[in-house]
């Protein structure tokens, strides 16, 4: 359902429930390509300043169904696309995201709307080059997000559908079908699996190879020598004049 | 209401069957004198003893304040443009206007969907895209449309509250005066109301006529939904 590339850039994305520790993957991940003297542009699941506002007030209020909640985190993502990743693959930028449509297709439809509605809602986006799925065992994800929060907040252990009177009881239901889900895409979607159970540097180690794979031989939107020069004075390693 | 209540899949997670309420939905472009006649028919509706409720576009408890201030930006793209009215639209429809079918209400919307889609239609939208993006609508009982020429709109508008960026079309159809524009724009619009009006079974009606012979038209159009139902109120107590 998701468009093909044919940008010169490069989209990659990483997906998993919340605690599989995608975020610091993707982190490692970019500060590594920056190094390595290539353009990379970040973007990360419902940060579009344009929609900020309505989905702050919606929260706060409780004004979300389950189709209003898809739409305005797909009017975010709209938001994201067309002013940021999808230009910067247009310019040949290493594009990284974390979450995509396929957080979307979790979550949207464990929340009980059609899949192949939220599929089409999202098919104006390209399927990414690499998509890394960071797979975690439920009991160890639900574990790392209770003790690194003080509390979780309602929409995100899916309060709004009334599986549990509590917050933690409901988070582990809605993830559950969050990860139902997501097993599901991997071959829909040709999702790559990671073994969220592996050390952080293992993992990094495994991510750093399959990119590597995936740009070899490839050139993409060079970094200015002017750039790469400020980088390198600030102690950046920027990977140029080391040759 | 039909047994297929929906455009698509609806909202699978409510359990939504009986609707004993009559949607009516007044489309057309701006300036074409479609809140004058929700007016009219909200009065007569009332006096014929139906408890009716209007909405609009842009008013949404959810979207309103965000979807204000995004307009006044110029800064929205086209998909996200699109993308926050289906927001809009659908919290009215859960919110609003669904509860309302619900308690038997004639629900008199000025625009539903079509409008928005004309809009993002005449600015590249894919039409098939956006109609599956709207397969959670309701199906109206009855959709009036309400077609003026351009040139009547001009003149509407000139002589009403005056022309407006958005309305147009100056995101699309840049130029030196909004006139320009305007004329461009709603030609666009026109060609692409008369194919959503085929593919959604639009019932026409000539908007060009003075106002009351309009509402006529549109209470004879009505009265046939109703033709086997009797008004609450007996006539001449």
């Amino acid at each position: 359902m998701l468009r093909k590339n044919n940008t010169p850039g490069k989209l990659i994305i990483v997906e998993g429930i919340d605690g599989s520790g995608k975020s610091t993957q993707i982190d490692l991940t970019c500060k590594w390509l920056q190094s390595q003297g290539r353009s990379v542009y970040f973007s990360e699941w419902n940060s579009s300043a344009l929609v900020k506002s309505t989905t702050k007030r919606a929260k706060k209020r409780k004004l979300f169904t389950p189709t209003t909640f898809s739409l305005l985190q797909c009017t975010d993502f709209a938001d994201r696309w067309e002013n940021g990743i999808l230009p910067m693959l247009k310019a040949g930028v290493i594009v990284l995201a974390d979450r995509y449509a396929f957080t979307a297709f979790g979550r949207d439809v464990a929340r009980g709307v059609n899949r192949e509605w939220v599929r089409n809602l999202y098919s104006f986006a390209i399927q990414p080059d690499i998509a890394l799925y960071f797979r975690v065992p439920l009991d160890i994800a639900i574990e790392r997000i209770t003790t690194a929060r003080s509390e979780l907040k309602y929409y995100e252990a899916g309060m709004d559908l009334n599986l549990a009177e509590n917050p933690i009881d409901s988070f582990k239901l809605f993830q559950e079908r969050i990860l139902n889900e997501y097993d599901s895409m991997v071959n829909e979607f040709n999702l790559t699996v990671i073994d969220a159970n592996l050390s952080v540097q293992a993992q990094q180690r495994l991510v750093r190879e399959i990119v590597k794979q995936e740009l070899a031989g490839w050139e993409g939107l060079p970094m200015p020598e002017g750039i790469a020069q400020t980088l390198t004075q600030a102690g950046i390693n920027t990977g140029k004049g080391k040759k | 209401m039909s047994d297929n209540l929906f455009y698509g899949a609806g909202f699978p997670y409510r359990d939504i069957r009986d609707l004993p309420g009559k949607l009516i939905v007044l489309e057309g472009s701006d300036g074409v004198g479609r809140s004058t006649q929700t007016q009219l028919l909200r009065r007569w509706l009332e006096d014929e003893g139906f408890a009716v409720s209007d909405t609009g576009l842009r008013r949404s408890e959810m979207t309103q304040k965000g979807l204000d201030k995004a307009r006044k930006g110029h800064t929205l793209s086209r998909i996200t443009m699109s993308l926050f009215y289906v927001t809009d639209f659908a919290d009215r429809l859960e919110n609003q206007i669904i509860p309302a079918l619900q308690a038997g209400f004639i629900v008199l919307s000025d625009r539903y969907f079509y409008s928005i889609m004309a809009r993002d239609i005449a600015r590249g939208l894919d039409p098939d895209w956006a109609h599956q993006v709207y397969g959670f609508a309701i199906k109206p009982d009855i959709i009036l449309y309400l077609k003026a020429d351009v040139m009547d709109l001009v003149s509407r508008l000139i002589h009403g509250r005056g022309l407006n960026y958005w309305e147009a079309g100056m995101d699309i159809h840049p130029s030196d005066n909004m006139y320009d524009s305007f004329i461009r724009y709603q030609s666009d619009l026109s060609l692409i109301y008369d194919q959503l009006a085929r593919d959604y079974g639009f019932v026409t009606i000539d908007a060009g006529k003075p106002v009351m012979v309009v509402f006529e038209e549109l209470q004879n159009k009505i009265r046939e939904l109703f033709d086997k139902e009797q008004p609450i109120i007996e006539e001449g107590f």
